[in-house]
């Protein structure tokens, strides 16, 4: 290493490039040793040392010196032996330097718990998303309602099972209350759909996830707690096959893209026509497994054309409210569909027992990271 | 419900599809075949499963009609009896006798039975079945009795409709349909006795009841092993009767079945004549003089003879959209289509005044098809529902997001990152937790029919299934438990509930002491710092956290009241130690329950960038031993009272207590504190940190604190 520097005589390209050739040099011959971390440093303090870097001391002796005519071509020679200097330093020494002990890295790293989000929270959201992205709005409706809403606006006449004590849980003293008055739990989220025409007019699409309940005995499948996902879209004309595209675009949307739908006719008191779907096992690829019985087909959704009768009842409550009536059937139309999330939880997630849903059981819940 | 292919194809000569074919095309169409299961015969047995509300395909010849629907094939007439019947003979109707009269027959409760026929057959043999009637009961499944009854049985699973036969010579005088007297009893087929209300409908003779109208005929009346003449009934009863007289007697009948979902009031007769004429092949004898027929002119305009229903072809198309079908016009269920489809189920079609409309006449066997969206459903299921296209509506209109939904978010992301798992439990609780969970001064609502006696009330508040969780857990050895619940709750009464969302966190085990926290106390703060996360997402007044006015639930000095401002955003703390005890819960648990309104009331905070200062910040630690009566409040009041700005922060790093009073004199604590100092504008001057210093330690002697070295 020379603490001097000779100084610079001529500034001509070809001094220039004299003086450098012999700075590169060194250079590279220093760099071709550089093994360690530790010869890296004493190379890096060697040339660009703040105070008594070679590349300081170079510059303070011959460019401060330097005709300003010859500071470009200087400058630029600078930069190239910098380049080279960095180049150099960028390479990883073989052995780098160690600060302790290895470590165990077989332990087990610190993992601050994170707590998970429930299993039926999590389908109802996946599902809500898709028909989020349909253009559907969340609604909600209380679970505690009357039987105009959960009933008799949803077309279910005067004396249908559904309204017997033996299928809805209702509250206490009732009977004294005109029929559409009486509070019961919610037997479906379709009070919601109710709610919502009444209080806005066509266009509609919203999306109801929420809790429900009916009076079933308690098994591995049933349970008189569960919670649904239902839809509503009521617009100017639209169809039947709407409903079927809309349906199929979701299922594929939730359980992938090679999932098919199928509609058989069925009966709801609020749709006509009104439809089951099944859709191909997504888990067996139709090949036939337990979660399809062996059969290829998985039931999924009950669906249909929202029945004229429903809404001549959302018009009629309309008017009562002091609101035009918004849902004449020649010109507005509309589908409804529901589906059980707990059924849909259990088929993806494996859960054979409904009831742990509702166990709080944490050595359960914590499966669903 | 079963059915036998070979019996169905009777009446379809013309079908060219097999049984398993068949079977999925009837299914697609809304007639569900949920077995086909192969008969030694050749044919297959059907298990069908039905709609209520298509009573009318519960039997062969409403499932034959179906398939001739389907696939466009002729549909025989029942009268050609190229069924059961014809197997056993061929027997011509009785027209001997025509011309004379048939046994009388008076209709007293004509808003009930709204049809009568009657016809009287002489001379019968009563005996088992044989031949082709038993052979297909077994196949079937259904019960012989004898022939005459199992010919009525017979009918009824050819065609529907319930018909039931007497024993003539145990009849005093006319028919009387009329309603029972109060209290009147009768014994009925199955062997009970009955006591009939005024709402029940009999049919009588001119003495007594013979039987519960439309659900099942008497004892006293009924055909046996001695019985030599007949009188056959088939009739027509108003089905909210039926069904009314059907719960109140426990009785659920194939007969009461048909009649409370709507029997086809035209088909008495035929169903008289089909069933006569099988008596009389399977028994022998004769009929006797004309079938009487009493109609009730009101029943029949509610059946019968119902108005025409107006449909549009445009409405049709418009209702059902696209369909896939090429060559179809527009790929939209053209109308030939439509008038064959409705035609072949028994409607007749005539154009209307309306310009592409049809007036619609309805078949009396389909009191299910009332209006126009009825045919529409009736097109849509025939046509085949897999034959409509896949199609999107067109978007109009923007998404609206509940008003809460950022909130609720907030709130279950925020508890999860801190370790908080989401649980799910009952809706109910018993009274005894309704009453001890409640917030103070609201009321649990009674449900009606509680599903146990444990779910007699609806939840007022989230703790009881939280602490009934933690108990689960407790008893499975988990080890800690962190849940929380986000749900609704109910308050009021039984004339109006009032519902509202609530949040919950539930907590036991694992919970680590710290510089400044005991053992003991942990759990307690480590669900205090849960809270304060939660909260300190929104734009509330200052939170502060309260020993007053506490919950009964709370263990006396172990938990606060959340207040911000003025107002109480919920309660945490430590599940007293004789609610522990009695629920037995070994582990001490904490348990919180915040008033998701009132934090609702508030927004959520929106980020708001500050530059970081660029000059360094300084800390300065201070110790003090305090009187255990000197609270962390009060001493962050009073460095905050200072109204330093430069003061950034201000936190207790250590807090020790010495029980033996060698450290720390007994009822003191030592704390350390931490303070740090920096500006946004300049270095900060030694001059001026220990000018700050000086009056930090001036608040903290007027506290009554006691300097220790820093
Ligand atoms: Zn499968």
């Amino acid at each position: 290493m020379t603490d001097t520097i000779a100084s610079l005589s001529a500034y001509d390209d070809a001094s220039l490039d004299q003086a450098f050739r012999g700075l590169t040099d060194e250079v590279r011959g220093a760099a071709a040793q550089l093994s360690t971390a530790e010869t890296q440093e004493n190379f890096r303090l060697d040339w660009l040392g703040r105070k008594q870097g070679r590349l300081k001391l170079l510059s303070e002796s011959w460019l401060k010196t330097a005709p300003p005519e010859a500071k470009k071509s200087l400058g630029m020679r600078f930069n190239a032996l910098k380049n080279e200097i960095e180049a150099a330093l960028a390479v990883e020494p073989a052995g780098t330097k160690s600060t302790g002990p290895s470590i165990d890295l077989s332990l087990p790293g610190i993992r601050r718990n994170i707590g998970l989000e429930h299993p039926l929270t999590r389908t109802m959201r996946e599902m809500t998303a898709v028909f989020a992205a349909l253009g559907y709005s969340v609604g909600v409706g209380p679970e505690v309602e009357s039987d105009f809403y959960n009933f008799e606006a949803l077309n279910f006449p005067p004396n249908h099972p559904a309204r017997d004590t033996q299928d809805t849980l209702v509250v206490a003293d009732q009977d004294t209350k005109p029929l559409r008055e009486r509070l019961l739990m919610r037997t479906h989220t379709s009070p919601v759909q109710i709610r919502s025409m009444i209080e806005s007019a066509p266009p509609l699409r919203i999306v109801i996830p929420g809790k429900v309940h009916r009076n079933d005995e308690s098994d591995a499948t049933h349970s008189p707690i569960f919670h649904q996902v239902e839809g509503l879209c009521v617009d100017t004309n639209i169809t039947f096959s709407d409903l079927k595209g809309t349906l199929d675009y979701a299922m594929k949307a939730f359980f992938g893209s090679s999932v098919k739908t199928r509609f058989f006719p069925s009966f709801f008191p609020f749709t006509e026509p009104s439809a089951d779907v099944q859709i191909s096992c997504p888990f067996c690829g139709q090949k036939g497994c337990r979660k399809c019985k062996y059969s290829g087909w998985i039931e999924l959704l009950g669906c249909g054309m929202v029945d004229p009768a429903v809404f001549a009842a959302v018009d009629a409550r309309r008017i009562e409210n002091g609101l035009e009536p918004a849902y004449d059937t020649k010109k507005i139309s509309g589908f409804a569909f529901g589906m059980g999330v707990e059924r849909i939880a259990m088929m993806k997630y494996g859960v054979g027992d409904i009831g742990q849903f509702y166990s709080g059981d944490l050595r359960f819940l914590s499966q669903f990271v | 419900m079963n059915i036998l292919s070979k019996w169905l194809r009777e009446y379809l000569p013309a079908l060219d599809v097999d049984d398993r074919q068949l079977a999925e095309d009837l299914t697609l169409r809304g007639i569900a075949v949920e077995g086909v299961h192969a008969l030694p015969d050749g044919g297959h047995l059907f298990e069908m499963d039905i709609t209520t509300n298509r009573v009318d395909a519960m039997n062969h010849y409403g499932i034959a009609r179906e398939a001739a629907t389907i696939y466009g094939v002729p549909l025989l007439q029942l009268e050609d009896r190229r069924v059961v019947h014809a197997e056993l003979g061929n027997v011509d109707v009785p027209a001997a006798d025509a011309a004379a009269s048939g046994y009388p027959v008076r209709i007293d409760a004509p808003e009930f039975c709204g049809r009568f026929t009657a016809q009287v057959v002489r001379g019968v043999t009563v005996t088992a079945s044989e031949g082709l009637i038993a052979e297909r009961f077994a196949q079937l499944g259904q019960k012989p009795i004898s022939n005459a009854v199992d010919v009525t049985n017979a009918n009824w699973l050819a065609m529907g409709h319930p018909t039931h036969v007497f024993d003539l010579d145990t009849l005093e005088g006319s028919i009387v349909v009329r309603r029972a007297h109060a209290g009147e009893k009768i014994k009925l087929l199955d062997g009970s006795e009955k006591t009939l209300t005024t709402d029940d409908l009999v049919v009588a003779d001119e003495k007594k009841a013979l039987g519960l109208a439309g659900v099942m005929g008497g004892w006293d009346s009924r055909v046996t092993e001695t019985t030599k003449n007949i009188l056959v009934e088939a009739a027509w009863f108003d089905q909210a009767a039926i069904r009314a007289s059907s719960r109140r007697h426990g009785l659920h009948t194939d007969a009461s079945h048909r009649f409370e979902r709507g029997a086809d009031l035209g088909a008495c007769a035929l169903a008289n004549r089909l069933v006569t004429h099988g008596v009389i092949a399977a028994c022998g004898g004769e009929a006797v003089g004309a079938m009487t027929d009493v109609v009730i002119p009101e029943a029949e305009l509610r059946t019968t003879k119902r108005p025409h229903v107006l449909l549009s072809v445009d409405q049709v198309q418009r209702l059902l959209g696209t369909t896939i079908a090429a060559g179809e016009s527009g790929h939209l269920v053209p109308p030939d289509l439509i008038e064959q489809y409705l035609q072949a189920l028994g409607c007749h079609l005539r154009p209307s005044s309306e310009p592409g409309s049809y007036a619609v006449t309805l078949p009396s066997w389909r009191l299910d098809l009332e209006r126009e969206i009825d045919l529409i459903e009736e097109v849509a299921r025939v046509y085949g529902y897999n034959r409509f296209a896949d199609t999107l509506p067109s978007f109009s209109g923007g998404v609206a997001a509940l008003p809460n939904a950022a909130k609720e978010d907030t709130v279950r992301s925020v508890l999860r990152s801190l370790g908080w798992t989401e649980a799910i439990s009952s809706t109910f609780c018993s009274e005894e937790d309704a009453a001890f969970f409640a917030a103070p001064g609201e009321t649990a609502v009674p449900m009606g029919n509680p599903l146990s006696a444990e779910a007699g009330m609806l939840r007022p508040s989230l703790l009881p299934g939280a602490a009934g969780m933690l108990l689960l857990n407790s008893t499975r050895d988990v080890r800690a438990v962190r849940l929380f619940e986000y749900g609704t709750v109910f308050t009021g009464s039984t004339a109006s509930v009032v519902e509202r969302p609530s949040l919950t966190l539930a907590a036991y085990g694992d919970a680590a002491a710290t510089k400044t926290i005991a053992a003991s106390d942990a759990l307690f703060f480590e669900l205090k710092g849960a809270v304060e996360e939660v909260i300190s997402h929104f734009v509330t007044a200052p939170v502060t956290f309260r020993g007053d006015a506490l919950p009964q639930w709370i263990e006396a000095g172990r938990g606060a009241r959340v207040v911000a401002g003025d107002t109480t955003l919920g309660w945490l703390g430590e599940l007293t130690i004789a609610e522990r005890e009695r629920r037995k819960l070994k582990e001490t648990v904490v348990l919180c329950e915040l008033q998701l309104p009132a934090l609702f009331a508030h927004a959520l905070k929106q980020p708001l960038a500050l530059e970081p200062s660029r000059f360094q910040a300084v800390e300065r630690d201070f110790s003090f031993l305090f009187a255990d009566t000197v609270t962390w409040a009060n001493v962050d009041a009073a460095l905050r009272g200072l109204g330093i700005a430069e003061m950034i922060s201000l936190a207790p790093v250590e807090i020790f207590r010495d029980a033996k009073g060698k450290a720390v004199p007994q009822g003191e604590y030592s704390l350390l504190l931490r303070t740090v100092f920096q500006s946004q504008e300049h270095t900060l001057r030694e001059e001026e940190i220990t000018a700050w210093q000086e009056s930090v330690v001036g608040a903290l002697l007027n506290l009554g604190g006691k300097h220790r070295a820093a």
